[in-house]
Protein backbone atom coordinates (compact mmCIF):
# COMPACT_ATOMS: atom_id res chain seq x y z
CA UNK A 1 0.00 0.00 0.00
CA UNK A 2 1.84 2.97 -0.72
CA UNK A 3 1.14 6.15 1.71
CA UNK A 4 0.87 9.64 0.43
CA UNK A 5 1.33 10.70 4.20
CA UNK A 6 3.10 8.89 7.10
CA UNK A 7 3.19 10.19 10.28
CA UNK A 8 5.39 8.32 12.98
CA UNK A 9 5.83 9.74 16.40
CA UNK A 10 5.42 13.25 15.14
CA UNK A 11 6.02 15.81 18.44
CA UNK A 12 5.51 19.14 19.15
CA UNK A 13 6.66 21.58 22.32
CA UNK A 14 6.33 24.72 21.65
CA UNK A 15 8.93 27.55 23.57
CA UNK A 16 7.04 27.70 26.98
CA UNK A 17 6.52 24.02 27.34
CA UNK A 18 3.19 23.82 25.73
CA UNK A 19 2.57 20.44 24.40
CA UNK A 20 0.54 20.33 21.48
CA UNK A 21 1.86 16.84 19.82
CA UNK A 22 2.18 14.12 22.07
CA UNK A 23 3.72 11.64 19.45
CA UNK A 24 0.89 11.78 16.21
CA UNK A 25 1.07 8.69 14.15
CA UNK A 26 -1.04 8.75 10.93
CA UNK A 27 -1.71 7.05 7.58
CA UNK A 28 -3.22 8.58 4.45
CA UNK A 29 -3.22 6.60 1.74
CA UNK A 30 -2.57 7.29 -2.04
CA UNK A 31 -5.86 9.04 -3.45
CA UNK A 32 -7.60 9.49 -0.08
CA UNK A 33 -9.87 12.01 1.14
CA UNK A 34 -9.24 12.11 4.83
CA UNK A 35 -10.09 13.81 7.52
CA UNK A 36 -8.74 15.48 10.59
CA UNK A 37 -11.24 16.31 13.04
CA UNK A 38 -11.02 17.69 16.57
CA UNK A 39 -11.51 20.73 18.85
CA UNK A 40 -10.07 24.15 18.83
CA UNK A 41 -6.68 23.18 20.50
CA UNK A 42 -6.36 19.84 19.09
CA UNK A 43 -3.23 19.50 17.37
CA UNK A 44 -5.11 19.67 13.83
CA UNK A 45 -3.33 23.39 12.30
CA UNK A 46 0.06 22.11 14.48
CA UNK A 47 0.19 18.86 12.40
CA UNK A 48 -0.81 20.65 9.21
CA UNK A 49 1.97 23.40 10.49
CA UNK A 50 4.42 20.83 10.32
CA UNK A 51 3.40 19.32 7.26
CA UNK A 52 3.55 22.46 5.52
CA UNK A 53 7.09 23.56 7.01
CA UNK A 54 5.81 26.36 8.65
CA UNK A 55 5.84 24.78 12.36
CA UNK A 56 8.87 22.66 13.19
CA UNK A 57 8.86 19.54 14.72
CA UNK A 58 10.35 18.50 18.12
CA UNK A 59 10.73 14.81 17.12
CA UNK A 60 9.25 11.98 14.96
CA UNK A 61 9.17 11.27 10.91
CA UNK A 62 6.64 13.08 8.44
CA UNK A 63 6.99 11.16 5.16
CA UNK A 64 5.18 12.90 1.85
CA UNK A 65 5.03 9.80 -0.67
CA UNK A 66 8.76 9.00 -0.72
CA UNK A 67 10.30 12.01 0.32
CA UNK A 68 11.36 12.40 4.33
CA UNK A 69 10.31 15.77 5.54
CA UNK A 70 14.19 15.69 7.61
CA UNK A 71 16.32 14.17 4.16
CA UNK A 72 14.45 15.51 1.09
CA UNK A 73 12.24 18.55 2.74
CA UNK A 74 12.02 20.13 -1.18
CA UNK A 75 10.51 17.20 -2.86
CA UNK A 76 8.44 17.25 -0.35
CA UNK A 77 6.98 20.89 -0.56
CA UNK A 78 6.56 19.94 -4.16
CA UNK A 79 4.33 17.24 -3.82
CA UNK A 80 2.47 19.13 -1.08
CA UNK A 81 0.09 22.13 -1.91
CA UNK A 82 -1.68 23.89 1.22
CA UNK A 83 -4.28 25.90 1.87
CA UNK A 84 -3.96 28.05 5.17
CA UNK A 85 -7.11 28.46 7.81
CA UNK A 86 -6.62 32.49 7.05
CA UNK A 87 -5.95 34.48 4.14
CA UNK A 88 -2.52 34.75 3.82
CA UNK A 89 -1.88 36.60 0.53
CA UNK A 90 -0.98 40.33 -0.22
CA UNK A 91 -4.05 41.82 -0.16
CA UNK A 92 -2.48 44.64 -2.48
CA UNK A 93 -1.74 41.98 -5.27
CA UNK A 94 -3.50 40.91 -8.24
CA UNK A 95 -5.17 37.35 -8.08
CA UNK A 96 -3.55 36.64 -11.38
CA UNK A 97 0.01 37.53 -9.92
CA UNK A 98 -0.93 35.90 -6.53
CA UNK A 99 -1.32 32.49 -8.70
CA UNK A 100 1.69 32.91 -11.18
CA UNK A 101 4.02 33.98 -8.66
CA UNK A 102 3.15 31.20 -6.75
CA UNK A 103 4.39 28.91 -9.14
CA UNK A 104 7.34 30.96 -9.76
CA UNK A 105 8.62 29.49 -5.93
CA UNK A 106 8.52 26.24 -7.36
CA UNK A 107 10.18 27.05 -9.78
CA UNK A 108 7.63 26.75 -13.04
CA UNK A 109 8.47 28.04 -16.16
CA UNK A 110 6.48 31.22 -16.83
CA UNK A 111 4.32 29.50 -19.75
CA UNK A 112 3.37 26.59 -18.12
CA UNK A 113 2.78 29.05 -14.63
CA UNK A 114 0.11 30.99 -17.14
CA UNK A 115 -1.67 27.87 -18.10
CA UNK A 116 -1.86 26.55 -14.77
CA UNK A 117 -3.60 29.66 -13.12
CA UNK A 118 -5.66 30.19 -15.70
CA UNK A 119 -7.07 26.78 -15.57
CA UNK A 120 -7.58 26.87 -11.84
CA UNK A 121 -8.36 30.57 -11.72
CA UNK A 122 -11.72 29.50 -14.38
CA UNK A 123 -12.25 26.22 -12.52
CA UNK A 124 -12.56 28.18 -9.39
CA UNK A 125 -14.76 31.02 -10.87
CA UNK A 126 -12.39 33.25 -10.49
CA UNK A 127 -10.80 34.12 -13.61
CA UNK A 128 -12.92 37.31 -14.19
CA UNK A 129 -10.87 38.46 -11.12
CA UNK A 130 -7.39 38.11 -12.38
CA UNK A 131 -7.07 41.82 -12.59
CA UNK A 132 -8.56 42.63 -8.99
CA UNK A 133 -6.89 42.94 -6.25
CA UNK A 134 -7.02 40.32 -3.66
CA UNK A 135 -8.64 42.85 -1.51
CA UNK A 136 -11.40 43.68 -3.44
CA UNK A 137 -12.91 40.11 -3.55
CA UNK A 138 -15.65 38.59 -1.30
CA UNK A 139 -14.62 36.06 1.66
CA UNK A 140 -15.82 33.38 -0.62
CA UNK A 141 -13.63 34.38 -3.21
CA UNK A 142 -10.66 34.84 -1.31
CA UNK A 143 -10.84 31.06 0.08
CA UNK A 144 -11.57 29.86 -3.68
CA UNK A 145 -8.53 32.33 -4.55
CA UNK A 146 -6.49 29.89 -1.49
CA UNK A 147 -7.14 26.66 -3.30
CA UNK A 148 -5.92 27.86 -6.91
CA UNK A 149 -2.76 29.07 -5.63
CA UNK A 150 -2.53 25.81 -3.53
CA UNK A 151 -3.36 24.04 -6.44
CA UNK A 152 -0.93 25.45 -9.23
CA UNK A 153 2.41 24.01 -8.76
CA UNK A 154 0.21 20.50 -9.66
CA UNK A 155 0.65 19.09 -6.04
CA UNK A 156 0.30 15.23 -5.61
CA UNK A 157 -1.52 15.81 -2.02
CA UNK A 158 -3.63 18.75 -1.12
CA UNK A 159 -3.94 19.84 2.51
CA UNK A 160 -7.04 22.64 3.61
CA UNK A 161 -7.50 23.79 7.00
CA UNK A 162 -11.01 24.34 7.61
CA UNK A 163 -11.35 25.20 4.00
CA UNK A 164 -14.93 26.23 4.22
CA UNK A 165 -14.79 28.09 7.36
CA UNK A 166 -17.44 31.15 6.75
CA UNK A 167 -18.50 30.23 3.40
CA UNK A 168 -22.36 30.15 2.61
CA UNK A 169 -23.90 26.52 2.03
CA UNK A 170 -24.12 26.83 -1.78
CA UNK A 171 -20.46 28.08 -2.15
CA UNK A 172 -19.41 25.34 0.13
CA UNK A 173 -21.52 22.85 -2.17
CA UNK A 174 -20.00 23.98 -4.70
CA UNK A 175 -16.41 23.94 -3.53
CA UNK A 176 -17.01 20.49 -1.84
CA UNK A 177 -17.91 19.17 -5.69
CA UNK A 178 -14.56 20.66 -6.68
CA UNK A 179 -12.70 18.76 -4.45
CA UNK A 180 -14.30 15.55 -5.23
CA UNK A 181 -13.59 16.35 -9.09
CA UNK A 182 -10.09 16.91 -7.65
CA UNK A 183 -9.94 14.16 -6.04
CA UNK A 184 -10.89 11.43 -8.45
CA UNK A 185 -8.28 12.97 -10.90
CA UNK A 186 -5.73 11.49 -8.19
CA UNK A 187 -5.18 14.36 -5.81
CA UNK A 188 -4.96 13.35 -2.34
CA UNK A 189 -6.77 15.10 0.02
CA UNK A 190 -6.44 16.05 3.73
CA UNK A 191 -8.42 18.38 5.39
CA UNK A 192 -9.63 19.96 8.45
CA UNK A 193 -12.81 20.82 9.26
CA UNK A 194 -15.23 22.24 11.99
CA UNK A 195 -18.47 21.24 9.64
CA UNK A 196 -18.64 17.22 10.48
CA UNK A 197 -21.51 16.80 7.82
CA UNK A 198 -18.43 18.06 5.09
CA UNK A 199 -16.41 15.08 6.77
CA UNK A 200 -19.06 12.28 6.50
CA UNK A 201 -19.59 13.84 2.37
CA UNK A 202 -16.61 13.73 1.66
CA UNK A 203 -14.35 11.86 3.80
CA UNK A 204 -13.16 8.19 2.99
CA UNK A 205 -11.10 8.19 6.27
CA UNK A 206 -11.12 9.95 9.50
CA UNK A 207 -8.81 10.66 12.36
CA UNK A 208 -9.80 12.07 15.40
CA UNK A 209 -7.50 14.30 17.50
CA UNK A 210 -7.59 16.04 20.87
CA UNK A 211 -5.48 16.74 23.37
CA UNK A 212 -2.09 16.67 21.05
CA UNK A 213 -3.16 12.47 20.43
CA UNK A 214 -4.96 10.74 18.15
CA UNK A 215 -8.28 9.23 19.29
CA UNK A 216 -9.64 7.47 16.23
CA UNK A 217 -7.98 6.85 13.00
CA UNK A 218 -10.26 4.25 10.81
CA UNK A 219 -12.65 4.56 7.67
CA UNK A 220 -15.73 6.47 8.10
CA UNK A 221 -17.66 3.07 7.90
CA UNK A 222 -15.92 1.81 10.73
CA UNK A 223 -16.82 5.04 13.03
CA UNK A 224 -20.62 5.31 11.81
CA UNK A 225 -20.78 1.82 12.39
CA UNK A 226 -19.72 2.17 16.29
CA UNK A 227 -22.74 4.69 16.93
CA UNK A 228 -25.34 2.05 18.23
CA UNK A 229 -28.64 4.98 17.48
CA UNK A 230 -29.76 5.83 14.50
CA UNK A 231 -31.64 9.16 14.35
CA UNK A 232 -34.47 9.25 10.96
CA UNK A 233 -35.70 12.38 10.58
CA UNK A 234 -39.87 11.87 9.55
CA UNK A 235 -41.70 14.46 6.86
CA UNK A 236 -45.64 14.75 8.80
CA UNK A 237 -48.44 15.54 6.59
CA UNK A 238 -50.32 18.35 8.19
CA UNK A 239 -48.22 18.11 10.96
CA UNK A 240 -49.14 19.54 14.27
CA UNK A 241 -45.44 20.58 15.69
CA UNK A 242 -46.10 18.66 19.10
CA UNK A 243 -44.58 15.60 19.96
CA UNK A 244 -45.89 11.85 19.43
CA UNK A 245 -46.11 9.67 22.70
CA UNK A 246 -43.87 6.80 21.71
CA UNK A 247 -43.37 4.03 23.81
CA UNK A 248 -39.36 2.81 23.25
CA UNK A 249 -38.63 5.82 21.54
CA UNK A 250 -36.84 9.00 22.20
CA UNK A 251 -38.30 11.65 19.59
CA UNK A 252 -37.50 15.33 20.04
CA UNK A 253 -37.76 18.52 17.21
CA UNK A 254 -34.43 19.25 15.48
CA UNK A 255 -33.71 23.07 14.75
CA UNK A 256 -35.49 22.69 11.74
CA UNK A 257 -38.73 22.18 13.64
CA UNK A 258 -38.77 18.55 11.93
CA UNK A 259 -39.70 15.53 13.87
CA UNK A 260 -36.62 13.22 14.94
CA UNK A 261 -37.27 9.93 16.72
CA UNK A 262 -34.13 8.32 17.55
CA UNK A 263 -34.04 3.95 17.34
CA UNK A 264 -31.27 1.47 18.56
CA UNK A 265 -29.46 0.56 15.33
CA UNK A 266 -30.80 -3.51 15.51
CA UNK A 267 -34.71 -2.46 16.05
CA UNK A 268 -36.48 -1.88 13.00
CA UNK A 269 -39.06 1.25 12.30
CA UNK A 270 -42.26 -0.92 11.83
CA UNK A 271 -42.86 -0.45 15.31
CA UNK A 272 -42.48 3.34 15.46
CA UNK A 273 -44.63 3.43 12.11
CA UNK A 274 -47.42 1.37 13.90
CA UNK A 275 -47.17 3.78 17.15
CA UNK A 276 -47.50 7.00 15.29
CA UNK A 277 -50.43 5.39 12.61
CA UNK A 278 -52.05 4.25 15.77
CA UNK A 279 -51.84 7.80 16.84
CA UNK A 280 -53.21 9.66 13.53
CA UNK A 281 -49.35 10.53 12.92
CA UNK A 282 -49.00 9.99 8.76
CA UNK A 283 -45.08 9.52 7.84
CA UNK A 284 -44.80 11.03 4.00
CA UNK A 285 -41.21 10.51 3.75
CA UNK A 286 -38.40 9.90 6.22
CA UNK A 287 -34.21 10.20 5.99
CA UNK A 288 -30.87 10.18 7.82
CA UNK A 289 -29.88 12.70 10.10
CA UNK A 290 -26.83 13.42 8.24
CA UNK A 291 -24.49 14.88 10.80
CA UNK A 292 -24.10 11.53 12.08
CA UNK A 293 -20.17 12.38 13.18
CA UNK A 294 -21.05 14.62 16.07
CA UNK A 295 -22.34 12.49 17.92
CA UNK A 296 -19.78 10.01 17.75
CA UNK A 297 -17.46 12.85 17.88
CA UNK A 298 -18.85 14.35 21.55
CA UNK A 299 -18.90 10.44 22.52
CA UNK A 300 -15.42 10.19 21.75
CA UNK A 301 -14.06 13.94 22.96
CA UNK A 302 -16.64 14.92 25.34
CA UNK A 303 -18.02 17.86 23.56
CA UNK A 304 -18.81 18.73 20.09
CA UNK A 305 -17.28 21.12 17.83
CA UNK A 306 -17.35 25.29 17.93
CA UNK A 307 -19.51 26.55 14.42
CA UNK A 308 -16.86 29.61 14.92
CA UNK A 309 -14.05 29.61 12.34
CA UNK A 310 -11.36 30.89 15.09
CA UNK A 311 -7.81 29.44 15.03
CA UNK A 312 -6.89 27.02 17.46
CA UNK A 313 -4.41 28.33 20.11
CA UNK A 314 -1.52 25.70 19.54
CA UNK B 1 15.35 22.03 -7.35
CA UNK B 2 17.38 21.97 -10.04
CA UNK B 3 19.31 24.87 -11.39
CA UNK B 4 16.80 26.29 -13.73
CA UNK B 5 13.99 25.79 -11.27
CA UNK B 6 16.28 27.97 -8.75
CA UNK B 7 16.77 30.78 -11.01
CA UNK B 8 13.07 31.16 -12.08
CA UNK B 9 12.11 31.49 -8.26
CA UNK B 10 14.80 33.76 -7.33
CA UNK B 11 13.55 35.74 -10.61
CA UNK B 12 10.06 35.41 -9.34
CA UNK B 13 10.73 37.35 -6.11
CA UNK B 14 12.74 39.95 -8.02
CA UNK B 15 10.19 40.84 -10.28
CA UNK B 16 7.79 40.83 -7.77
CA UNK B 17 10.04 43.38 -5.89
CA UNK B 18 10.33 45.52 -8.50
CA UNK B 19 6.68 45.20 -9.73
CA UNK B 20 5.78 46.11 -5.71
CA UNK B 21 8.17 49.25 -5.78
CA UNK B 22 7.19 50.06 -9.41
CA UNK B 23 3.70 50.29 -8.92
CA UNK B 24 3.95 52.40 -5.73
CA UNK B 25 6.66 54.73 -6.95
CA UNK B 26 5.34 58.31 -5.56
CA UNK B 27 6.06 56.56 -2.55
CA UNK B 28 9.19 55.17 -3.92
CA UNK B 29 11.03 56.47 -6.11
CA UNK B 30 9.91 60.21 -6.40
CA UNK B 31 9.88 61.28 -3.15
CA UNK B 32 13.75 61.34 -2.88
CA UNK B 33 14.26 62.54 -6.11
CA UNK B 34 12.46 65.74 -4.69
CA UNK B 35 14.51 65.93 -1.36
CA UNK B 36 17.64 65.40 -3.06
CA UNK B 37 16.43 68.24 -5.72
CA UNK B 38 15.51 70.56 -2.37
CA UNK B 39 19.39 69.56 -0.58
CA UNK B 40 21.02 70.60 -4.38
CA UNK B 41 19.24 74.11 -4.56
CA UNK B 42 19.60 74.85 -1.16
CA UNK B 43 23.07 73.62 -0.11
CA UNK B 44 24.67 73.58 -3.34
CA UNK B 45 23.20 76.51 -4.71
CA UNK B 46 22.19 79.05 -2.02
CA UNK B 47 24.59 78.13 1.06
CA UNK B 48 27.47 76.38 -1.56
CA UNK B 49 27.80 79.56 -2.77
CA UNK B 50 28.90 81.18 0.26
CA UNK B 51 30.87 78.05 1.64
CA UNK B 52 33.65 77.92 -1.16
CA UNK B 53 35.37 75.15 -2.50
CA UNK B 54 35.68 72.02 -0.26
CA UNK B 55 38.90 70.06 -0.47
CA UNK B 56 39.37 71.95 -3.58
CA UNK B 57 36.25 71.02 -5.18
CA UNK B 58 33.40 73.74 -5.63
CA UNK B 59 30.53 72.41 -2.95
CA UNK B 60 28.27 71.23 -5.23
CA UNK B 61 30.34 68.90 -6.46
CA UNK B 62 31.61 67.65 -3.57
CA UNK B 63 28.03 67.28 -2.12
CA UNK B 64 27.04 65.81 -5.19
CA UNK B 65 28.54 61.87 -4.73
CA UNK B 66 27.68 61.86 -1.02
CA UNK B 67 23.84 62.55 -1.68
CA UNK B 68 23.84 60.01 -4.31
CA UNK B 69 24.97 57.24 -1.87
CA UNK B 70 22.63 58.97 0.94
CA UNK B 71 19.87 58.01 -1.67
CA UNK B 72 21.16 54.64 -2.66
CA UNK B 73 21.47 53.43 1.38
CA UNK B 74 17.97 54.76 2.27
CA UNK B 75 15.86 53.34 -0.33
CA UNK B 76 18.04 49.99 0.12
CA UNK B 77 17.30 49.90 3.13
CA UNK B 78 14.04 50.85 3.18
CA UNK B 79 12.70 48.85 0.29
CA UNK B 80 13.47 45.41 2.22
CA UNK B 81 12.56 46.46 5.35
CA UNK B 82 9.38 47.40 4.54
CA UNK B 83 8.57 44.82 2.30
CA UNK B 84 9.90 41.65 4.23
CA UNK B 85 8.28 43.07 7.27
CA UNK B 86 5.05 43.09 5.42
CA UNK B 87 5.35 39.89 4.15
CA UNK B 88 5.57 38.91 8.03
CA UNK B 89 3.17 40.92 8.85
CA UNK B 90 0.27 39.75 6.29
CA UNK B 91 1.91 36.11 6.62
CA UNK B 92 2.43 36.16 2.73
CA UNK B 93 5.55 35.27 3.86
CA UNK B 94 4.18 31.85 3.81
CA UNK B 95 3.92 31.52 0.33
CA UNK B 96 7.79 31.07 0.53
CA UNK B 97 8.09 29.09 3.38
CA UNK B 98 5.92 26.25 1.79
CA UNK B 99 7.30 26.25 -1.31
CA UNK B 100 10.98 24.54 -1.89
CA UNK B 101 12.87 27.82 -2.95
CA UNK B 102 16.50 27.49 -0.61
CA UNK B 103 16.77 30.08 2.01
CA UNK B 104 19.66 31.42 0.45
CA UNK B 105 17.37 32.17 -2.53
CA UNK B 106 15.17 33.73 -0.77
CA UNK B 107 17.74 36.11 0.59
CA UNK B 108 19.64 36.78 -2.01
CA UNK B 109 15.68 37.75 -4.18
CA UNK B 110 15.17 40.45 -1.50
CA UNK B 111 18.32 41.42 -1.66
CA UNK B 112 18.42 41.89 -5.80
CA UNK B 113 14.53 43.87 -4.98
CA UNK B 114 16.49 46.20 -2.40
CA UNK B 115 19.37 47.01 -4.86
CA UNK B 116 17.06 47.47 -7.77
CA UNK B 117 15.67 50.01 -5.88
CA UNK B 118 18.60 51.49 -4.51
CA UNK B 119 20.37 52.33 -7.67
CA UNK B 120 17.16 52.78 -9.92
CA UNK B 121 17.17 56.00 -6.91
CA UNK B 122 21.03 56.29 -7.12
CA UNK B 123 20.64 56.83 -11.26
CA UNK B 124 17.44 59.18 -10.67
CA UNK B 125 19.51 61.25 -8.45
CA UNK B 126 22.31 61.64 -10.52
CA UNK B 127 20.47 62.95 -13.69
CA UNK B 128 18.78 65.34 -11.28
CA UNK B 129 22.23 66.42 -10.25
CA UNK B 130 23.15 67.37 -13.76
CA UNK B 131 20.89 69.97 -13.67
CA UNK B 132 22.83 71.79 -10.74
CA UNK B 133 26.81 70.59 -12.02
CA UNK B 134 28.65 68.51 -14.63
CA UNK B 135 29.68 65.09 -13.82
CA UNK B 136 33.01 63.65 -14.88
CA UNK B 137 33.33 59.99 -13.34
CA UNK B 138 37.25 59.60 -12.22
CA UNK B 139 36.66 55.89 -12.26
CA UNK B 140 33.13 54.62 -13.32
CA UNK B 141 34.26 50.99 -12.20
CA UNK B 142 34.53 52.28 -8.45
CA UNK B 143 31.90 54.24 -8.47
CA UNK B 144 29.82 51.26 -9.81
CA UNK B 145 30.97 49.02 -7.74
CA UNK B 146 30.79 50.90 -4.72
CA UNK B 147 27.27 51.67 -5.48
CA UNK B 148 27.01 47.68 -6.05
CA UNK B 149 28.31 46.82 -2.38
CA UNK B 150 26.94 49.96 -0.68
CA UNK B 151 23.34 48.75 -1.94
CA UNK B 152 24.38 45.67 -0.91
CA UNK B 153 25.11 45.88 2.38
CA UNK B 154 21.54 48.23 3.50
CA UNK B 155 19.47 45.74 1.75
CA UNK B 156 20.78 43.32 4.29
CA UNK B 157 20.61 45.73 7.20
CA UNK B 158 16.93 46.13 5.86
CA UNK B 159 16.34 42.39 6.23
CA UNK B 160 17.95 41.76 9.28
CA UNK B 161 15.89 44.62 10.67
CA UNK B 162 12.69 43.31 9.19
CA UNK B 163 13.62 39.40 10.88
CA UNK B 164 13.70 41.28 14.39
CA UNK B 165 10.88 43.80 14.14
CA UNK B 166 7.50 42.90 15.36
CA UNK B 167 5.61 45.66 14.98
CA UNK B 168 5.60 48.62 12.40
CA UNK B 169 7.48 50.98 14.85
CA UNK B 170 10.61 48.46 14.72
CA UNK B 171 11.06 49.50 11.12
CA UNK B 172 11.23 53.16 11.30
CA UNK B 173 13.48 52.48 14.12
CA UNK B 174 16.77 52.38 13.22
CA UNK B 175 16.52 54.48 9.99
CA UNK B 176 15.40 57.51 12.36
CA UNK B 177 17.75 57.04 15.14
CA UNK B 178 20.95 54.96 13.30
CA UNK B 179 21.09 55.36 9.67
CA UNK B 180 20.15 59.14 9.08
CA UNK B 181 22.70 60.29 11.92
CA UNK B 182 25.32 58.14 10.61
CA UNK B 183 24.55 59.54 7.17
CA UNK B 184 24.94 63.21 7.94
CA UNK B 185 27.95 62.67 9.80
CA UNK B 186 29.02 60.49 7.19
CA UNK B 187 31.02 63.30 5.14
CA UNK B 188 28.03 63.85 2.84
CA UNK B 189 28.44 67.67 3.50
CA UNK B 190 32.00 68.19 4.61
CA UNK B 191 34.96 66.70 4.81
CA UNK B 192 36.62 64.91 7.90
CA UNK B 193 40.13 66.94 7.57
CA UNK B 194 37.54 69.91 8.98
CA UNK B 195 37.06 68.27 11.95
CA UNK B 196 39.63 67.91 15.23
CA UNK B 197 41.62 65.08 15.56
CA UNK B 198 39.22 63.82 17.78
CA UNK B 199 35.90 63.43 15.71
CA UNK B 200 38.19 62.54 12.84
CA UNK B 201 39.09 59.39 14.45
CA UNK B 202 35.34 59.35 15.60
CA UNK B 203 34.23 59.52 12.60
CA UNK B 204 36.72 56.37 11.36
CA UNK B 205 34.05 54.52 12.91
CA UNK B 206 31.19 55.26 10.72
CA UNK B 207 30.95 52.62 8.22
CA UNK B 208 28.84 54.99 6.17
CA UNK B 209 31.95 57.47 5.41
CA UNK B 210 34.21 54.49 3.55
CA UNK B 211 30.93 54.08 1.71
CA UNK B 212 30.14 58.18 0.58
CA UNK B 213 34.44 58.35 0.41
CA UNK B 214 34.62 55.68 -2.20
CA UNK B 215 31.75 57.04 -4.32
CA UNK B 216 33.30 60.87 -4.25
CA UNK B 217 37.09 59.21 -5.47
CA UNK B 218 35.61 57.21 -8.13
CA UNK B 219 33.60 60.46 -9.29
CA UNK B 220 35.81 63.36 -8.30
CA UNK B 221 39.24 61.54 -8.08
CA UNK B 222 39.92 62.48 -4.33
CA UNK B 223 38.76 61.48 -1.29
CA UNK B 224 39.14 61.56 2.92
CA UNK B 225 39.53 57.66 2.89
CA UNK B 226 41.32 55.22 0.08
CA UNK B 227 39.36 53.60 -1.72
CA UNK B 228 40.66 50.18 -1.23
CA UNK B 229 40.23 50.12 2.41
CA UNK B 230 37.30 51.41 1.70
CA UNK B 231 35.94 48.89 -0.53
CA UNK B 232 37.55 45.89 1.86
CA UNK B 233 35.04 47.27 4.21
CA UNK B 234 32.65 46.87 2.45
CA UNK B 235 33.15 43.45 1.25
CA UNK B 236 33.50 42.56 5.02
CA UNK B 237 30.44 44.06 5.88
CA UNK B 238 28.55 42.14 3.50
CA UNK B 239 30.00 38.93 4.01
CA UNK B 240 29.23 39.15 7.73
CA UNK B 241 25.47 40.98 7.19
CA UNK B 242 24.76 37.99 4.66
CA UNK B 243 25.76 35.34 7.33
CA UNK B 244 23.74 37.08 9.46
CA UNK B 245 20.76 36.90 7.71
CA UNK B 246 21.27 33.39 6.49
CA UNK B 247 21.35 32.15 9.63
CA UNK B 248 18.35 34.23 10.76
CA UNK B 249 16.35 32.64 7.88
CA UNK B 250 17.05 29.37 8.42
CA UNK B 251 16.09 29.40 12.31
CA UNK B 252 12.88 30.96 10.82
CA UNK B 253 13.44 33.87 13.50
CA UNK B 254 9.38 35.11 13.99
CA UNK B 255 8.69 33.50 10.67
CA UNK B 256 8.00 29.84 11.50
CA UNK B 257 6.91 28.14 15.40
Amino acid sequence: MEYALDIRGLRKTFPGGLEALKGIDMQVEAGDFFALLGPNGAGKSTTLGVLASLVRKTAGQVRVFDADLDTDPARLKTWLGFVPQEFNFNQFEKVGDIVRTQAGYYGMAPARAALNAERYLRELGLWDKRNSPARMLSGGMKRRLLIARALVHEPRVLILDEPTAGVDIELRRSMWGFLERINREGVTIILTTHYLEEAEALCRNIAIIDGGRILQHTSKQALLQQLSMEHFILDIRNDPGTLPQLEGYHCFRNDEGALVVEVEKEDGLNDVFRQLGEQGWEVTSMRNRSNRLEELFMSLVGRSLPASEEEESA
Amino acid sequence: MTPYQIWIAFMTIVVREVRRFTRIWPQTLLPPAVTMTLYFVIFGNLIGSRIGPMEGYDYMEFIVPGLIMMSVITSSYANVVSSFFSMKFQRSIEELLVSPTPNWVILTGYLAGGMARGLIVGFVVMLVSLAFTTLEFYSPVLVVTTALLTSLVFSLGGFINAMFATKFDDISIVPTFVLTPLTYLGGVFYSINLLDPFWQGLSMANPILYMVNAFRYGVLGASDVGPVWAIAMLVVFAVVLFTVSLRLLDRGKGIRS
